[in-house]
């Protein structure tokens, strides 16, 4: 009896997966994988906005499982902090607040217009939007957003924040405006202000996507006179619609209109409630159950829902109906270690590609909810991604001949023995180290699996190319989301060979001159068309060296509480916009 | 009484020296001998783009590559003077006591744990009441009622609280007191008592309630079993045919020889959570030492686990020296020499 019972309650809960999966986007197509279908119900908010509405006024009760790396625009990393950051301050350029790809498209903000680009890509210029002002009533000029990519680049004060700048402006030895001989901390060469309305950045290298460095949070201006360093961040002084009233650190914070923005600047944000709230350091499996009862509005970090909270969402239509399941641009990969022997030898690497089995590979992710089955690395989010399956096996479980022929042509027929690492604390990747262990055992490929800190993965085991080789580490499992979605922002820190470092890499296995190649030739691209097609051709150029096995595109489960208006999920960030968000009450 | 005071004193600090040393080479010295270099150390307080030179700075900012006597010297020499860091951009004084400065978040330990400390403390405290008045007393009442319906219920239900994990009873009390019947506050809604002390004392009492449901458990049967014992003694068959009252009897005589190991123990668990309740406050998002641990381990951030590391055993430390001495105005036959 109990067995006939977990057998329903399995299939009811298969059923419901299989549903809820079927109204996501996706489902194989490349062009918009987050187009919703329903106007109500589950995947309401994907490809659509749920519950419009202009209606201003409320609290929109926010709050965060972990914390902010740091407030500080010039200081911050995280996907969720780029998608906040918009309600206190404006970056030159930004995602466009609109459902599905429409929000991966970058819009102006700061600026007037888009980059003006030179025709070799090596300049860039902007201009600054008139009358936009910070939180104490002063105008915002180039000078201030010149001082903060200045600031940002100072990576002894600012370690978090993405390294874009100091890769491409031409900084002829600049390190920091603290350690400047210019009083006023303006001393960069790489960056002109030739008047108060005008920007212009001189890159060392021709870069045709710079829009998008544009967008990222460090271009938000600071005021000099008010920078107080690595403090910055407790005030942060605003541009956006809202400013900080109260931010204690590591506990909450809580913003309040900014008196000084003027919606007649900002054609992009709709500003509706009137006080956002932000507890830190909540327990996740009690925001899921205070969004469900109605207590909490935003799960601000917006990967979804713990394991407990889905399992009582999809057995109930109720909840079911309020719930959100897009893909991300985010991919869950295991990297093939050309470093170690007999990997080196791109038929074993093509032996592990066959051998595997991705659907074990998305059970460990939780089935159909938790992603779809990956055959390249650029998830379909991405404008621009193709359909890439080099090693094509009948319902993704393998092709176990094609696997032995592989092992054959490398002169291992029988198999061979490799160790496979992966992040302790993460129990969906032991699940996919277990998964592969059993699915290439198949073919006499025996895995011994080793588990190490996510903290110092990177730094200090996977990511240190020495360590993984001496360890015989001959498969990593991994993960990887989009600074930003498109091919440069998903694909170079992972298969550019030039980017590994001794230690802290993110690209741990893919090393290959035809895909640096490639690369190059995406990044000058100037048609946007073109380059899309040109990413599209770097991803099929890394799966032809096998050095990556791509798993799963992941999803995450959303829940939308009824609170909310003017909800949806962008794939600027693949999580709900928080600069359209509004409430009813 | 006086010398002995004096001497617990002293020895307590010994103690706490004693304790500071091995944390700082748990944490600093140990990861060396496991392989470690400066740099692998120093990797983890700076962002994931940072390079080899910024790593060795960081390394170098952190005094990673002077010896660890210098280290540990520095760190104790902060602790009552102050010490200076360099941030990059400045050096920042942090003024003593200080028990180091945090990397990740840019700020001293110190403050962070006085701030803490006064959740910890409002938690600890409240709970303690409650378990000591529910636990001594059903544990008492439990040992005079042997053997009737009301022993056995409440032992079961000791039982049951001993065994149910308070993330399991602190969840699904914040499911039905909170979300389904809207009686208590959501979990991460602690208010300063000098703010509000209705919100302060609405946001702790289920913490409180499922706290003292775990310790209140274990007291009762303690309770109950010395209870037991005692009142099978020869002093409370004297006092019985004495023609004390059966009241005096208890609560003079029984229950007196039985604070002594509830003092005991009592004194223990205090310390302990003083230093954190760490499930608890993860469970009900109450930012207090425990939680801030958590947060410190999950982050790598190790001057902060080193802090909440030497507080925790500071408070353990006292709370034992309080109780020995409480022992003397427990049971007279107690004498410091």
């Amino acid at each position: 009896m109990r067995k006939q019972r977990t057998v329903t309650m399995v299939a009811a809960g298969a059923a419901a997966v299989m549903a809820l999966s079927a109204c996501g986007g996706g489902g194989g197509s490349n062009n918009n994988s987050n187009g919703g279908t329903t106007a109500t119900g589950p995947n309401a908010a994907i490809g659509k906005v749920f519950n419009p509405s202009d209606k201003k006024g409320g609290t929109l009760r926010m709050a965060n499982a972990g914390d902010w790396d740091s407030l500080d625009p010039g200081d911050t990393y995280y996907a969720y902090s780029w998608n906040f950051i918009r309600l206190y301050g404006r970056s030159l350029m930004m995602f466009k607040p609109a459902p599905g790809q429409e929000g991966a498209k970058l819009t102006p903000d700061l600026a007037e217009a888009k980059g003006e680009p030179s025709a070799d890509l090596k300049t860039w210029t902007y201009k600054i939007r008139k009358g936009v002002k910070f939180e104490d009533g002063t105008v915002v000029t180039s000078k201030d957003v010149k001082y903060a990519v200045s600031r940002s680049l100072d990576k002894d004060t600012f370690p978090n924040g993405p390294t874009y700048f100091n890769e491409f402006l031409d900084l002829q030895g600049y390190t920091s405006p603290y350690k400047d001989s210019d009083p006023n901390g303006l001393g960069l060469k790489a960056i002109e202000t030739p008047d108060d309305n005008t920007i212009v950045f001189k890159l060392s290298k021709p870069f045709a996507d710079f829009d998008y460095f544009a967008g990222m949070p460090s271009t938000i201006p600071v005021p000099k006179a008010k920078d107080t360093g690595t403090k910055y961040k407790e005030k942060v002084i605003s541009t956006g619609p809202y400013r900080f009233e109260t931010n204690e650190l590591g506990k909450s914070f809580t913003l309040v209109r900014n008196e000084h923005w003027d919606p007649a600047t900002d054609p992009n944000r709709k500003a509706l409630p009137d006080k956002i709230t932000m507890a830190l350091n909540v327990n996740a499996d009690d925001i899921d159950n205070r969004l469900i009862s109605g207590d909490l509005d935003v799960d601000v970090v917006g990967s979804g829902v713990q394991p407990a909270a889905q399992a009582k969402i999809l057995a109930d239509q109720a909840l079911k109906a309020n719930s959100d399941n897009p893909l991300a641009a985010r991919l869950w990969y295991t990297n093939i270690n050309g470093d170690v022997a007999p990997l080196n030898n791109i038929e074993c690497r093509k032996a592990i590609q066959y051998a595997a089995d991705k659907t074990g590979y998305q059970r460990a992710y939780g089935g159909a909810t938790g992603g779809e089955i990956a055959t390249s690395l650029l998830p379909p989010v991405i404008p621009g991604s193709e359909k890439i399956d080099l090693y094509p096996s009948k319902d993704n479980a393998g092709d176990v001949e094609k696997a032995k022929q592989a092992l054959a042509a490398c002169g291992q027929p029988n198999g061979f023995e490799t160790n496979i690492a992966y992040r302790a604390e993460r129990t969906k990747e032991k699940a996919v180290a277990e998964s592969l262990q059993q699915s290439l055992g198949r073919v006499g490929i025996k895995l011994n699996i080793k588990s190490y800190p996510t903290a110092d993965y990177a730094k200090l085991y996977a990511g240190k190319p020495d360590f993984a080789k001496s360890n015989n580490l001959g498969l990593m499992v991994f993960g990887w989301a989009a600074d930003w979605p498109n091919g440069f922002g998903f694909l170079k820190e992972i298969t550019d060979s030039r980017t590994i470092k001794p230690a802290g890499n993110t690209n741990f296995s893919i090393k290959d001159p035809k895909v640096d190649a490639a690369i190059d030739k995406a990044m000058t691209e100037k048609d946007e068309a073109a380059r899309q097609k040109a990413w599209s051709d770097v991803d099929r150029a890394a799966m032809e060296t096998a050095y990556a096995l791509p798993g799963v595109i992941a999803k995450g489960l959303y829940y939308r509480p009824k609170n909310l208006t003017n909800v949806f999920i962008t794939d600027g960030f693949s999580e709900y916009d928080y600069t359209a968000l509004g409430v009813q009450n | 009484m006086f010398a002995y005071i004096i001497r617990r004193l002293i020895g307590a600090v010994i103690l706490l020296f004693v304790v500071s040393m091995v944390t700082f080479a748990i944490f600093f010295l140990v990861p060396r001998i496991a392989g470690a270099t400066v740099e692998d150390m120093a990797s983890r307080y700076v962002g994931k783009t940072a390079d080899e030179a910024a790593i060795h700075s960081m390394a170098e900012r952190l005094g990673f590559t002077d010896p660890l006597y210098e280290q540990y010297g520095r760190f104790v020499a902060g602790i009552f003077a102050g010490a200076d860091y360099d941030t990059g951009a400045e050096v920042v004084h942090c003024p003593a006591p200080c028990f180091g400065y945090s990397f990740i978040t840019r700020n001293p330990v110190w403050p962070d744990l006085v701030d803490r400390m006064g959740v910890t403390i409002s938690l600890a405290l409240g709970a303690a009441v409650i378990w000591l008045a529910f636990g001594v007393g059903t544990g008492v009442v439990s040992a005079l009622r042997r053997g009737t319906f009301f022993d056995r219920a409440s032992m079961g239900i000791a039982l049951a609280g001993v065994s149910l994990p308070i993330f399991f009873t602190g969840l699904l009390s914040l499911t039905i007191f909170s979300y389904g019947l809207g009686w208590t506050a959501p979990g991460g809604s602690y208010t300063d008592f000098a703010e509000d002390p209705l919100q302060w004392a609405g946001a702790l009492i289920l913490p409180w309630i499922t706290l003292a449901f775990l310790n209140a458990a274990g007291y009762a049967r303690l309770t109950r079993a010395t209870m037991l014992e005692t009142m099978n003694e020869d002093f409370i068959r004297t006092a019985r045919a004495k023609g004390l009252n059966e009241r005096t009897v208890v609560v003079k005589h029984g229950l007196r020889s039985v604070l002594t190991p509830i003092l005991t123990i009592f004194g223990l668990d205090l310390g302990i959570l003083l230093g954190g309740a760490v499930l608890t406050e993860s469970t009900y998002s109450l930012p207090g030492l425990g939680k801030y641990a958590v947060d410190a381990i999950v982050s790598n951030d190790l001057p902060k686990v080193l802090g909440v590391t030497l507080v925790g055993a500071t408070f353990i430390i006292i709370a034992n020296l309080v109780v020995d001495l409480l022992y003397a105005v427990v049971d007279p036959r107690v004498r410091y020499s």
